[in-house]
């Protein structure tokens, strides 16, 4: 079993949404509760990889498939290669564990064409799982670009009052990073070819990182990757189509969006961009670095003029997802760890927010802040765990999201991105502020707005929605090591290669100097 | 003379042209019987064209990896010829099983419209086999006159007479061209016969910068580029494919297409493969306009035909470029490429014949809302047809254009190839476009339940099964592909 473990939590629920489709239109509950029978079992699936020893002691990629797919002659070999390690393995746990919650966040806010929407959630969970366990970049692209189609009908169909703009929006921006991606990702083959890599490795990731590409090379081919990643991450300027489709995407079409598609972006420059081109990276670290800092400032500052919460929500994971980016580009142990460790607390908090804006909207079909006003009077349970989602969020300690943002910091800090770290550290000052403030407004005080009155507090399917979330707040933030302990090997070896590469590259240039000095001199 | 005869007769190889014989006499056989049979009766016809098509691809498969060369190397079935005759007989068997309803619903339930297609293919199948200039214009005349009648084939609609004498007459234009271009290079070259025009003006080099060669060159691209429908030569594509009957216009996209792609890329290869640089650095430009212009002008149109007949134009741009690249990759990424739009356009033009009414009226952007819904399994047909046009994976649209911008960078056109991809992120728009007023608006028009007629629903399965199948194992075709190509 251990051996198609991987492709088995993959394309299960591609049979789970095959399943779906010849389901009657009208079985609404019963759509439902096999989408979210479907996902559990998923989780279910993935769960022995949580508990596997082995990515603590090693760095290499475990569970790995083989298998040749599509081969041309003596040009093409494209195989079905795929593994875990460390670095992915988070994701892929993070991935099972939100979908069954995403899902059942549907139960009463999905009504119409139930049958469409969880074929399409299925579909998306196929996408997102391939893209994280891919070790072939063809692969790869072709899970990449497959997680696009769902998210666009999810956001078109169930989505607000301004769903087409923000659907296509969000398809366009995506899609045209990925297709210049491709073209890389062509030019990076033949180069292999041409490098003496031998042909049956296709589009291997791991062979690919092995060659020395030269530097002028790397860097348009780094641009190319960086400019994919940077859309989806999202980056200052590239942010635009993200606080539209999270906004207008249904509840749970925001919770999987930010838990685990914006992760793929970041995910994209952990695991291709930096190992691929590690003389480019260097050349692009202060760049991206500036971009994230701009994006944590400006997240924050246009998250705290916000009067819609789901608005909210979405800047301020442009500002989070800043600070991930100036971890990964720290290029240390702390900063990366602190970087993967993020975004998995990422996708908690921010999920769990999407998920209580959905309860918010839910009953009063308004998410603007000055509609609401002294709720935990009436809902105190909700109260409760609305606070330790928010206090997760800003960062405090003992929750997840202080774990991570000190690390970071700490990363950045002992790298060359030293001032910039100054810059980013107000972003969690300017965190407490906008959340705290858009807390106080919607539950604190008195209520303004008699139809506030009556609310009803959480129920129970609700509650045991929040419930997981809020143990890995605690978990992540009082005992990190069981998550950090399974990425640091694999963080280790990454860093060790790509400053090895880096090394190299500026000796060979020093020398290049020395050599030109003394031919002067002579 | 008697020697003449059998000298004639020496270089007879039946074998070469036996698949385009037997479409042709099922085609003459079906006219006659026709005769016989009371007006208004089709559906005979669509069985015999079929049997036909299903025979001749019997004659072409067995025929694969086993070239022959007859008439004195007029004609050669090779596996070029093979591969593109493939081509032709599933565009013309897609388009005939769409056609018979369509034709009762439009109210020109005639006979002689699959006769008509049987005949376009087989000179299309010559063109592809053509080894000669004079083959190749023949089997090119065959198929455009059939296909000149076919676009005004309703007689009694405006806007298909008009389809129709629009493409007589540049057609008939475009020929004068292309036949000119030919008498000057067997002015310079004294033959007729394609590899002994190259080997002619490979050893004379001479005259590789002779005036009158280049205008040959030129002239004789320009014949074919119209008929290709590149840019600047495209202007009648829209008028055409949307003047003619549905199911034609999508033939046209195709199969003809194919065919002039086919003989041109011969002629490129045999004749003027000394003038390499030079032609490729002409396509590079003409491609480049031809995916803007396609892309750009596509966005605005609000009726679907028209807009597929500007994606035609620039799809027929993303062809090009494997032309450009001018490698193996390149010429079978092509090869494929022609394959896949022959699925998924076919597809989409199908999935429009039956979504019409009488008259069409209703195939504009606002007329498609809600039909996702309205018509789920048509709506969840068309989505595959338009992401595969998009060129997402997995599906035919992406591995062909992945092989055709392969091939691309791999020639080191790698500006060609990001212009490329670029303006399949430009054609995004108004793919997703039909799909936002399929599935994200309310419907406008009452949608009564038909049943949907069978023989419609075959073509669109067999077209998604093409779509899916070259889009998820691409492997096996583009080694035949590779095989096909010189």
């Amino acid at each position: 079993m251990n051996d198609h473990l991987l492709s088995l939590m993959t394309f299960f629920p591609l049979v789970g949404m095959i399943v779906i489709l010849f389901l009657p239109r009208e079985a609404d509950r019963l759509i439902k509760t096999v989408t979210l029978i479907v996902t559990i079992i998923v989780f279910i699936i993935s769960l022995p990889l949580a508990f596997d020893d082995v990515f603590i002691t090693s760095s290499a990629m475990q569970y790995t498939e083989f298998a040749n797919w599509i081969s041309v002659g003596q040009y093409f070999q494209m195989n079905y290669n795929v593994g875990i390690d460390g670095i992915s393995l988070w994701l892929v746990l993070l991935t099972t564990f939100i979908m069954p919650i995403a899902i059942l966040s549907t139960w009463h806010a999905i009504d119409k064409n139930t049958k469409g929407f969880m074929a399409l959630a299925l579909l998306l969970e196929t996408g997102m799982l391939g893209a994280f366990i891919s070790l072939d970049l063809f692969l790869f692209y072709i899970f990449w670009e497959l997680m696009l189609v769902p998210m666009y009908f999810m956001i078109g169909i169930w989505g607000g009052q301004n769903r087409i703009y923000a659907a296509v929006k969000f398809f366009i921006f995506t899609a045209v990073g990925s297709l210049l991606m491709l073209v890389a990702i062509i030019y990076v083959y033949y180069f292999s070819v041409k490098a003496g890599v031998p042909f049956e490795n296709g589009f291997s990731v791991a062979h690919f990182a092995q060659m020395d590409i030269p530097a002028h090379l790397q860097t348009w081919l780094f641009a190319a990757f960086a400019f994919s990643f940077a859309i989806k991450v999202p980056m200052f300027p590239v942010h635009t189509w993200l606080p539209d489709a999270h906004t207008e995407a249904p509840t749970a079409g925001s919770v999987i969006l930010a838990a685990i598609l914006l992760k793929m972006g970041t995910y994209g420059y952990v695991r291709f961009a930096i190992p691929l081109f590690p003389v480019a990276t260097m050349q692009f670290t202060p760049f991206l670095a500036f971009l994230a800092v701009v994006g944590i400032i400006y997240g924050a500052l246009v998250a705290m003029m916000q009067d819609d919460v789901k608005k909210l929500v979405a800047y301020s994971s442009v500002s989070h997802l800043g600070f991930v980016m100036l971890g990964v580009f720290a290029m240390n142990l702390q900063g990366l760890s602190g970087g993967l460790l993020q975004m998995i607390n990422h996708g908690i908090s921010t999920g769990a927010l999407f998920l209580i804006v959905g309860f918010l909207y839910e009953r009063r079909h308004t998410r603007l802040i000055v509609d609401f006003g002294g709720l935990s009077k009436v809902m105190p349970v909700f109260a409760v765990i609305f606070m330790i989602v928010t206090f997760s969020s800003i960062g405090l300690p003992g929750t997840n999201g202080f774990v991570g943002e000190f690390l970071i910091l700490v990363g950045a800090f002992e790298s060359e991105l030293r001032v910039f770290t100054v810059f980013a550290t107000t972003g969690v000052i300017l965190a407490a502020v906008y959340m705290l403030w858009m807390f106080q407004r919607v539950m604190m005080g008195k209520i303004t707005n008699p139809k506030n009155e009556k609310l009803k507090d959480l129920s129970a399917r609700e509650i045991a929605i929040m419930m997981p979330l809020l143990i890995f707040i605690f978990w992540i933030g009082i005992y990190p090591n069981t998550f950090l302990d399974k990425m640091n090997p694999a963080l280790e070896n990454m860093i060790k290669q790509v400053k090895g590469k880096q090394h190299i590259a500026m000796m060979v240039e020093d020398m290049d100097q020395t050599v030109t000095q003394i031919t002067v001199n002579d | 003379m008697e020697n003449l005869v059998q000298i004639a007769l020496q270089n007879v190889n039946m074998a070469a042209i036996l698949p385009s014989v037997i479409l042709t006499c099922f085609g003459m056989g079906l006219l006659l019987i026709s005769v016989f049979l009371p007006r208004g009766t089709t559906r005979h016809a669509v069985w015999i064209s079929m049997i036909g098509l299903l025979v001749t691809g019997l004659f072409v498969y067995t025929g694969w990896g086993n070239p022959q060369y007859g008439f004195n190397d007029a004609v050669a079935n090779d596996n070029y010829a093979a591969f593109f005759s493939m081509i032709f007989l599933f565009a013309a068997g897609l388009t005939i099983l769409m056609s018979d309803d369509y034709l009762h619903r439009e109210g020109y339930p005639v006979s002689e419209y699959y006769p008509l297609i049987l005949f376009a293919t087989a000179g299309a199948m010559w063109m592809a086999s053509g080894t000669d200039m004079m083959t190749i214009f023949l089997g090119l005349e065959v198929m455009s006159i059939s296909l000149y009648v076919l676009a005004g084939f309703f007689r009694g609609q405006v806007r298909s007479n008009e389809a129709g004498l629009k493409y007589f007459l540049l057609g008939a234009f475009s020929t004068g061209f292309l036949l000119y271009g030919m008498a000057l290079i067997y002015g310079v070259t004294g033959s007729t016969k394609l590899t002994e025009i190259g080997i002619y003006l490979n050893a004379h080099a001479s005259l590789l910068d002779n005036p009158m060669t280049l205008a040959g060159l030129v002239l004789l691209s320009i014949g074919f580029l119209f008929k290709i429908a590149v840019a600047p030569f495209h202007m009648w594509t829209p008028d055409v494919y949307e003047g003619a009957p549905t199911p034609i216009a999508a033939f046209m996209s195709a199969g003809p297409k194919a065919a002039a792609f086919a003989a041109f890329l011969r002629i490129m290869e045999y004749c003027f493969f000394s003038l390499k640089p030079e032609w490729t650095a002409m396509l590079w430009v003409l491609a480049v306009l031809t995916m803007v212009i396609g892309n750009v002008i596509a966005i605005s149109q609000t009726n679907i035909k028209r807009m597929l007949a500007y994606s035609s134009i620039a799809h027929a741009g993303y062809a090009l470029v494997g032309m450009v690249a001018a490698n193996e990759i390149g010429y079978s990424g092509l090869l494929f490429y022609m394959l896949a739009y022959t699925f998924m356009n076919i597809g989409a033009f199908a999935v429009l014949t039956l979504a019409g009414k009488k008259g069409e009226d209703n195939l504009t952007l606002e007329g498609f809302s809600g039909f996702g819904f309205k018509r789920p399994y048509l709506g969840v047909a068309m989505t595959i047809f338009l992401f595969s046009l998009m060129g997402l994976p997995p599906s035919a649209g992406f591995s062909g254009k992945f092989f055709i911008f392969a091939g691309a960078v791999d020639a080191g056109y790698i500006w060609l190839a990001i212009i490329g991809v670029l303006n399949s992120a430009v054609s995004l728009y108004y793919y997703l476009r039909v799909m936002v007023y399929m599935y994200f608006r309310d419907p406008v028009e009452d949608y009564a339940w038909v049943t949907l007629p069978a023989a419609a629903v075959i073509s669109i399965v067999i077209a998604i099964l093409g779509v899916l199948y070259l889009g998820v194992i691409p492997g096996d075709v583009m080694e035949l592909a590779k095989l096909a190509i010189f």
